[in-house]
């Protein structure tokens, strides 16, 4: 095999240089030895063009087209797979019936207030997590940025989070946020201020004296959003560090010239450059938010009953312990249809930019 | 360091003060994002009396130490533990070779469409797994097995009576299907990896190569790949806390108790009707350890794999 690809790439390479000499670039360049051909680029290009099948595409092939095939019938044929589920009346035992496909389990699927109590959720964790992480991450790269002693020291932790897993940061937030010994309370207690937060939170329960974080639904998305923020915004910071790095010195220098003050440097002159890092940043964000369910999974173990259902841990309550499989995938669905959103047009902007 | 002289606060000595306050948010930072851990390591420590009566960000009083806790967690996670180095180990370099080859062929090579391809292995690594899940568990629950019996009792039915029965609810069967999965959903991230890496190593060497008439395959051996072991420790350890960490793929394709791994049982642990938090804490401890480790080690390198 390698033997016939060897020989037909060599053919190939008599093929161009007999043809394409002389409307080529190529030039003889007198040296030392007399007179040498030097081959111009061109002719790469117009030869390219020329060949009814790409030589590059053959040649390339065996490298990437098995794994290509195998995570695109793990990602593509398995999204296919799941729009046919859905379309189907799937319950989980047998064979899906494909054969009569039909759009009911969508209908079924805007009547449930539960979907959309979970995409409202998602929602606003999408928007209000990314958002404040974004705002985080940047303010501390800032503030990194200020050539500080202990740089290292100070990266490190802040990106420390980001290596554990959803499960356990769930495990350490359940904790934190536990009604009768937690964190928070304990600190509240320390302050005197339980009374005074109950009555913010939650002013229609008369008998409560302690914040329930994680049972009510005031409280509970934003209780996820803050431990979320807390493991993700030192990805924004590495982010928006590296994009700061970027920005050429002169810049600050132009700004210390013109008087600016440092606030307003950095409103007027340096945050607005940091614009393609926010938007890969936020990107990225979104995709986590998405994919949430392992931390609300994680910490519904321990504290059921506030409304936490994002469309993630839907689908999976859903398809798998309800058992309404063709349910699950058009929840799972609409999830993919939202994550498009999030990147379509992200993927399209950087493949316009050449950047891909 | 040019950092210095660009730097508005340090440029100005005379505001010393306003450094100070820099340190202390700094230093608030640090609270911030260490105090669960702090807790936690705190409250592992802890006996059931001891946890009731100190605040939990407090040591254990004198009295009040224990290791029990963590050994409960130790011995109820260790099985986890190494069934998720069992199927966590082989995806992450699975994963990081095929992105390799992968990221080769669609980088040194220039084709036509070839950013066509691109842009859908790297949707790839944006998809949310919920959309891939039923049909998942789908192939490796009912298609495989019944391709795989048809095949083995038609090919080997003398040997078999054609009563042979692919092993779908046996534990390691599941763990080799869970490490694929794996693989398979890790290779587009490990391609843009490599890809991004690849498209910086310069074409000159790899044409004077070519003109030799080294082939495609010569050329990876021998240049692209002794090139390319920085950017495998990078993938690798990124993949790595990826594999290790992530719990949805194990609830779905795991089903059998001996065979879960290390999230699955940390979960399990803190899903208990009694919760005993200095031991659940004591699991998140054990069940962080790896990655916790890997990033102390790695840092560095797990940082350029976020940050790509």
């Amino acid at each position: 095999m390698r033997e016939i690809l060897n020989r037909l790439r060599k053919a190939g390479d008599t093929l161009r240089s007999a043809t394409s000499r002389e409307e080529s670039g190529d030039r003889q360049v007198a040296t030392d030895g007399g007179t040498e051909t030097v081959v111009g680029d061109r002719r790469r290009d117009t030869l390219r063009d020329s060949l009814p099948v790409q030589w590059e595409l053959i040649e390339s092939a065996p490298f990437w087209l098995p794994p290509v095939l195998l995570a695109g019938f793990f990602v593509y044929g398995a999204i296919f797979w799941n729009v046919l589920l859905s379309m189907t009346d799937f319950q989980g035992l047998g064979e899906p019936n494909y054969g009569q496909l039909d759009l009911s389990m969508y209908a079924t699927m805007l009547s449930d207030g539960a979907f959309w109590q979970a995409t409202q959720n998602t929602i606003v964790l999408l928007v209000v997590f990314t958002i404040l992480c974004l705002a985080l991450g940047m303010l501390v790269a800032i503030l990194i940025d200020q050539n500080i002693r202990f740089e290292n020291t100070f990266r490190t932790i802040y990106l420390l989070p980001m290596s554990l897993s959803f499960v356990v940061t769930a495990t350490m937030w359940a904790w934190v946020y536990n009604a009768k010994n937690g964190v928070f309370n304990q600190l509240l207690r320390l302050l005197n201020l339980e009374g005074v937060v109950v009555s913010l939170l939650k002013p229609e329960t008369v008998n409560a004296t302690v914040v329930q974080w994680l049972s009510w639904n005031t409280t509970a998305l934003a209780a996820v959003i803050f431990a979320l923020i807390w493991q993700f915004s030192g990805y924004a910071m590495v982010v928006f560090l590296a994009g700061l790095r970027a920005i050429p010195d002169e810049h600050y220098e132009a700004a210390r010239v013109d008087g600016a003050s440092t606030v307003r440097m950095y409103l007027r002159v340096i945050i607005p450059q940091l614009r393609a890092s926010a938007v890969s940043a936020s990107v990225v964000l979104m995709v986590f938010a998405l994919k949430a369910f392992d931390f609300i999974y994680a910490l519904r173990g321990s504290q059921p009953g506030a409304n936490l259902d994002i469309l993630a841990t839907m689908m999976y309550r859903v398809a798998f312990s309800s058992l309404r499989w063709a349910y699950g995938s058009a929840i799972a669905i609409v999830l993919f249809v939202l994550a498009l959103l999030v990147i379509g047009p992200y993927l399209y902007s950087e493949y316009k930019r050449g950047q891909l | 360091m040019s950092t210095s002289d660009r730097n508005p606060i340090q440029r100005l000595r005379n505001m010393e003060r306003s450094r100070i306050g820099l340190y202390v948010v700094l230093l608030f930072g640090i609270v911030f994002y260490l105090f669960p851990m702090e807790t936690a390591v705190m409250t592992m420590f802890k006996t059931q009396q001891a946890f009731a009566q100190t605040v939990p960000f407090a040591p254990p009083s004198a009295d009040g130490f224990t290791l029990a806790a963590l050994q409960t967690a130790w011995n109820t996670l260790r099985p986890g533990l190494v069934n998720s180095m069992l199927m966590a180990i082989p995806a992450t370099i699975l994963s990081a070779l095929l992105g390799s080859l992968t990221a080769y062929g669609l980088t040194t090579l220039d084709w036509r469409g070839q950013v066509g391809v691109v842009v859908l292995i790297i949707a790839g690594i944006f998809i949310p797994y919920q959309a891939v899940l039923v049909p998942l568990s789908q192939f490796w629950y009912q298609i495989l097995p019944d391709l795989m019996n048809g095949f083995v009792n038609t090919v080997f039915g003398f040997y078999t009576d054609g009563n042979w029965v692919y092993p779908s609810r046996n534990g390691d069967v599941q763990l080799v299907q869970l490490s694929i999965t794996h693989a398979a959903y890790g290779l587009p991230i490990c391609t843009l990896l490599f890809r991004s890496y690849y498209k910086s190593i310069s074409d000159e060497m790899i044409e004077a190569a070519r003109l030799d008439g080294a082939t495609a395959f010569s050329i990876y051996k021998n240049i692209i790949l002794p090139l390319s072991l920085p950017m495998f420790a990078v993938t690798l350890i990124y993949q790595f806390t990826q594999v290790y960490n992530d719990l949805l793929f194990a609830l779905v394709l795991v089903n059998e108790p001996a065979a879960n791994v290390a999230t699955q049982r940390l979960t399990a642990l803190t899903g208990g009707v009694v919760q005993s938090f200095n031991t659940t804490m004591a699991g998140a401890i054990v069940a962080a350890l790896p990655t916790l480790l890997v990033y102390v080690f790695f840092g560095e390198q797990f940082a350029k794999g976020v940050a790509e």
